[in-house]
């Protein structure tokens, strides 16, 4: 009679443990870029050649910000049981990664390059960093806030041959699926994806929280891996070539009105916009 | 050079924004073929089948391409694409979605959101939130492009291109659509009205809207927002204007208790006339305004509506 009960107690608890393990071995990959702050005006270099970054304030891409909120929450929710954090750059976007850290990652890889990279190249390195890592989930931003290209994510998806939700607003791991409010032209719209899948994410996402100095002290001795991009076997010649950057034309100086009726006497016989 | 045109549809109707991506196309010149891709969609190829400049229109029409998921949709121009130099979509958020699939499953670069067309290979698209213009060279053999339709005009629509059915049906089996949610409204599409009028974080709730309502009913005008008032729950997401919102280009923009941060301004500072009507006298949309009225919104809106 005792012995039974003895033995059905670590019977019990291992069967927790176990459910516990299939709850949590989710493993979330977010792939940050370090851009220009977004509070930033930018200057476009004299030579035409670029943006001036010199000197300039640089911080996490605001969308992948977001992501790393997700990731994080997932794991605090315990559906994730790691996050990792992965950047593509040089030393400088270590930074960048550190910072992802204090917000809660638990590990982080900058692949080194100081090549100037397409999204597709961009896309290809973070394949090669899927295929080792075998995340279950890739939250992405949906955009960078310098490129303006909103492709990365799409490509990565269409590389690894994985299911892909874009411009989320809401995310719901649900066992084997994810499904996945989507912003769109004319509202929202929900998918379900299977797992593994990615996800890249929309302002509404969620609200990032602010690094606590505590964490961001932690944060320092949380590993941070570095690999060459070029040892990754990934082509990286440029497949664009970026010709000239220039400053928008600018708009002439307005007029500003003292009355609504001078208002609209300037739009129906000045500017002609209205009848 | 033959090109291919991806055609933004509801299953019912063409977008209007794919006839200015046909003069994109024709910009860089060849043979333009349109692709509708959808379920039960015959109306919209009746449509495309009108637009001039297009010789042909690719339909597959099957259950597959209902939603126009991604993973279905790649896959179906990747199987159409060897006949093509160019593909094109309008950079609205389906062609956001699965272009850059087919760029990568093509291995090659996608050029995003482009303004103007410099040459076959050069393309001209805003960078830093509109705050740079970028001239970008594709070295790829195959160009694959979005288009800001905004930057375009539209071609005609007296045109009669031959319609041909394709048989694909490709589904990859990973995505499903679970449901839509849309927001109604009889006002013009914002991204195709001649006239918005877009209130920011100065409307104070979601209430006071109404006193736009008005305006925009006597102008026929879309109502936009700033990304403060999409934050404060004032209004839906999809009326939100700037970077991460709508790109917009009216003939008359109407800003309303909107300060002018530079997201908000890359949404809508290629508009033909800006009015800003603000009680801060130092908000920077007074700098991109052509007209501006220091005031009280509470007091403007109404007297502005009685008097147009």
């Amino acid at each position: 009679m005792s012995q039974q009960k003895m033995s059905s107690q670590p019977l019990r608890l291992v069967g927790k443990l176990q459910q516990a393990q299939l709850e949590a071995t989710m493993k979330v990959l977010v792939p940050i870029k370090r851009v220009i702050d977004y509070n930033v005006k930018v200057r476009v270099k004299a030579d035409n050649s670029n943006v001036d970054l010199a000197n300039v304030k640089m911080a996490i891409n605001p969308f992948c910000e977001i992501a790393v909120e997700e990731a994080v929450r997932l794991k605090e929710a315990g559906t994730a049981s790691e996050v990792v954090v992965v950047s593509i750059g040089d030393k400088s976007c270590q930074e960048q990664l550190r910072t992802a850290l204090a917000l809660g990652a638990d590990r982080a890889i900058q692949i080194d390059t100081d090549a100037n990279l397409d999204s597709l190249h961009v896309a290809k390195l973070l394949h090669k960093v899927v295929e080792e890592e075998q995340p279950q989930l890739v939250i992405l931003g949906k955009q960078s806030i310098d490129s303006d290209n909103n492709q990365t994510g799409q490509m990565l998806a269409a590389l690894t041959g994985l299911p892909q939700g874009t411009f989320a607003s809401k995310v719901v791991v649900d066992g084997e699926k994810v499904n996945v409010t989507r912003e769109v032209d004319g509202g929202l719209q929900t998918l379900a994806l299977s797992l593994p899948a990615i996800v890249t994410t929309d302002l509404r996402l969620n609200e990032p929280r602010y690094a606590s100095l505590p964490n961001i002290m932690k944060a320092k001795r949380k590993p941070l891996d570095v690999k060459a991009a070029t040892d990754l076997g990934v082509d990286l010649t440029p497949r664009t070539n970026l010709l000239k950057v220039t400053p928008p034309a600018e708009r002439q100086a307005g007029i500003v009105v003292e009355t609504v009726d001078e208002l609209v006497e300037k739009l129906k016989n000045e500017a002609k916009v209205i009848a | 050079m033959s090109i291919l045109i991806y055609a933004e549809h509801d299953n019912h109707e063409l977008k209007a924004d794919t006839l200015k991506t046909v003069t994109a196309a024709q910009a860089i010149g060849g043979d333009i073929h349109l692709l509708v891709a959808g379920e039960n969609c015959s109306t919209v190829v009746e449509q495309a089948a009108k637009v001039s400049g297009v010789s042909k229109v690719l339909v597959a029409d099957n259950a597959a391409y209902k939603n126009q998921l991604a993973e279905n949709v790649s896959l179906l121009v990747l199987e159409l694409a060897n006949d093509y130099d160019v593909i094109m979509a309008t950079a609205l958020t389906t062609g956001k979605n699965f272009m850059p699939r087919v760029a990568a499953l093509l291995d090659v670069a996608q050029i995003s959101d482009i303004i103007a067309v410099e040459s076959a290979d050069t393309f001209i698209r805003p960078i830093y939130a509109g705050n740079a213009i970028a001239t970008v060279q594709s070295l790829d053999a195959k160009k694959v492009i979005t288009v800001r339709a905004t930057a375009f005009d539209a071609v005609a629509t007296d045109g009669s291109a031959e319609v041909v059915n394709l048989s694909q049906a490709t589904d990859a089996g990973t995505s499903s659509h679970v449901s839509d949610e849309f927001t109604e409204s009889e006002r013009p599409d914002l991204g195709a009205a001649s006239v918005v009028i877009s209130g920011g974080r100065g409307m104070q709730n979601g209430e006071n809207f109404k006193l736009l309502e008005g305006i925009a009913d006597k102008l026929g005008a879309a109502i936009g927002a700033s990304r403060a008032a999409v934050d404060a729950g004032f209004v839906p997401n999809d009326m939100q204007v700037g970077q991460t919102g709508k790109i917009v280009a009216p003939d008359l923009y109407i800003a309303v208790g909107i300060s002018g941060a530079i997201q908000h301004l890359a949404g809508m500072k290629d508009s033909k006339v800006i009015v800003a009507i603000n009680k801060d006298a130092e908000a920077p949309i007074f700098q991109v305004a052509d007209y501006g009225i220091v005031a009280d919104l509470f007091d403007v809106l109404p007297e502005l509506e009685s008097k147009l």
